[in-house]
């Protein structure tokens, strides 16, 4: 890949996640942080192929390294992430009518 | 790399995408986290089926030892210890980003594949990754509070000395690419670099750390990226840099403080301001749970504020009975949440979900100060600096400007805490000593749970 292609991606890419995550609701902010940061295991992509270019041991012993550390990021960030997301969400016991359109408007501020 | 692998990662970039966008939004979230799982899942099968793997067993290891130990953390831990694992999984993300960049740069080497551009971009990811991996497991440890040591004097002076350093280390590793020795100087000076950078800061501080962590972790995989002529990992690690930086930016503005003070001028110190006897002389009322259970008892409005306190004392579940009874007695309940409250963005509300307290009750700072007027008793739990009047008052103030919670403007304030000891910023709090405050003494779930007690006998 050109190296001006490679930048092009790179500074595009940084746009668009910032574009993606500057509505995000403080409620939402510590899943989107593990959810966000299993992404950031995509490093695996690159530990696999270190790991199986049968190089040399030391640079497969290197690579089998970087697939654990990498592998317990995106298994354990997805994870974890699901489940606190199983946890939020609309939870009322009983139906009071008041509580329901105060609660529906302090929801709509944090939502938009 | 052929087409197939292209188009699939190509896929993969796509659900990242689209995992971002509906994590971002409370009815789409689950889904969210799936399209990102999926992602990752496509781009692991299309990268297994690549023709330059030839061998399988370290893969097969490194795969199954790390699903394990991810899968036992993720389903163990307590959501009291959400900072302290999000902390440890961007550390592991930034080693794994070191280790790709150390092996594809030594493989270059020894074959003479090496360029300018790979060794400059292995420099790269070498120096960010090592700074998120140790400065990750600092932070963990601080966390855990099983790590107190916050530096030593001078310290910044052997930081400055580091990072020129890592910038000789990264031009010795393109001028004497062959050389493997550069690289291992320069994940050990990043490491050591990590360690300084994070050991200082602390306390309040802890959700901007770990937000930039976040970033790193995202940036440490473009660089390894660049080492690898990988479109994908540059695309999702620049979403993931891009988003942690945001969640930066944000924790900043909610303690009116720059990233770079943070960072370099840590711990603001109480000096200068009132001494707490000035301000708390004769003027702090104690109180008893009896006495706040015959408040609430007439209360219309309540808002509780929650902070780091109902972490630490596992408070959430008794909270959540407080504000049920007092709903069934006809009040309404709701939260007020700081943006700092807590070890990291989010963490109170994540508590609270926890206690199954939905989040159409948690209201946002912003929200929720227009209100406060209208509230009957502000319950405040565990939180200090960030209801500190002293902000929106005193310009000399170390949190001068810090947007705070108005609780000081509702009926009746009762502070639950254990001691009148100042908050993270160092330097008493004139609420407690306000008019119309009171408070109440002792450890935060316990005194929660005899409220709730004393309510029922009423």
């Amino acid at each position: 890949m050109d190296l001006l292609i490679a930048v092009t991606l790179f500074v595009l890419a940084v746009f668009l996640g910032v574009e993606l995550i500057t509505k995000v609701p403080p409620t939402l902010h510590t899943p989107l942080m593990s959810g966000s940061n299993a992404i950031s295991g995509i490093t695996i992509v690159g530990a696999l192929v270190a790991a199986g270019a049968d190089h040399s041991t030391f640079t497969a012993v290197l690579g089998f390294a970087a697939v654990t550390l990498a592998m317990i990021n995106v298994v354990g960030g997805f994870l974890v992430t699901h489940r606190m997301l199983g946890m939020f969400g609309p939870k009322r016991r009983r139906d009071t009518p008041a509580q329901d359109r105060a609660a529906s408007s302090a929801e709509g501020a944090g939502d938009r | 790399m052929d087409d197939w692998t292209t188009l699939g990662y190509l896929a993969s970039a796509v659900l990242f995408i689209l995992g971002l966008k509906r994590l971002s939004r409370p009815r789409t979230a689950v889904r969210g986290n799936q399209f990102g799982a999926t992602g990752m899942l496509i781009a692991i099968v299309v990268t297994l089926t690549d023709n330059a793997i030839l061998g399988f067993e370290w893969i097969i290891a490194g795969l199954v030892l790390g699903t394990a130990v991810g899968a036992v953390l993720a389903v163990r831990v307590q959501m009291t210890a959400m900072p302290e694992l999000v902390a440890l999984f961007n550390g592991f993300g930034g080693g794994a980003s070191v280790l790709v960049a150390a092996a594809s740069y030594l493989e270059a080497a020894d074959l003479a594949a090496d360029t300018p551009r790979l060794s400059a971009a292995a420099g790269l990811a070498a120096l960010i990754g090592a700074v998120t991996f140790t400065g990750s497991l600092i932070a963990f440890g601080k966390l855990q509070e099983s790590l107190r040591w916050s530096g030593f004097k001078g310290m910044q002076v052997v930081s400055v000395a580091g990072v020129a350093a890592a910038v000789v280390f990264g031009v010795l590793m393109v001028a004497d690419a062959g050389n493997p020795l550069w690289i291992w100087l320069m994940v050990a000076v990043a490491a050591v670099l990590g360690v300084l950078v994070v050991s200082p800061i602390g306390g309040a501080d802890m959700p901007v750390v770990i937000a930039l962590l976040n970033s790193l972790s995202g940036m440490a995989a473009v660089a390894a990226g660049f080492v690898l002529d990988n479109s994908l990992l540059i695309i999702a690690g620049s979403l993931v840099g891009a988003s942690g930086l945001i969640l930066t930016q944000i924790m900043c503005v909610a303690m009116n403080r720059s990233l770079l003070a943070v960072m370099f001028s840590p711990a603001p110190s109480g000096a200068g301001g009132p001494s707490a006897d000035d301000v708390y002389a004769g003027k702090v009322r104690s109180t008893s749970a009896d006495d706040v259970a015959m408040l609430l008892e007439a209360a219309e409005r309540v808002a509780i504020v929650p902070g780091y306190g109902l972490a630490v004392a596992q408070a959430q579940h008794a909270v959540r009975d407080l504000a049920r009874r007092l709903e069934d007695r006809g009040a309404r309940v709701v939260f007020g949440i700081h943006p700092v409250a807590g070890r990291m963005p989010g963490h109170m509300n994540v508590l609270l979900a926890e206690a199954e307290i939905g989040y159409e009750q948690l209201v946002e700072m912003d929200d929720i100060n227009p209100t406060f007027e209208q509230t009957d008793v502000t319950i405040v739990l565990g939180a200090n600096d960030v209801v500190n009047p002293i902000a929106r008052t005193d310009p000399s103030s170390p949190i001068a400007g810090m947007p705070i919670l108005d609780v000081d403007k509702s009926g009746v304030v009762v502070v639950i805490k254990r001691s009148l000891s100042p908050g993270f910023a160092g330097i008493p709090n004139p609420l407690f000593a306000a008019d119309n405050s009171m408070m109440l003494f002792g450890d935060g779930r316990e005194a929660v749970v005899s409220i709730t007690k004393a309510l029922q006998q009423i």
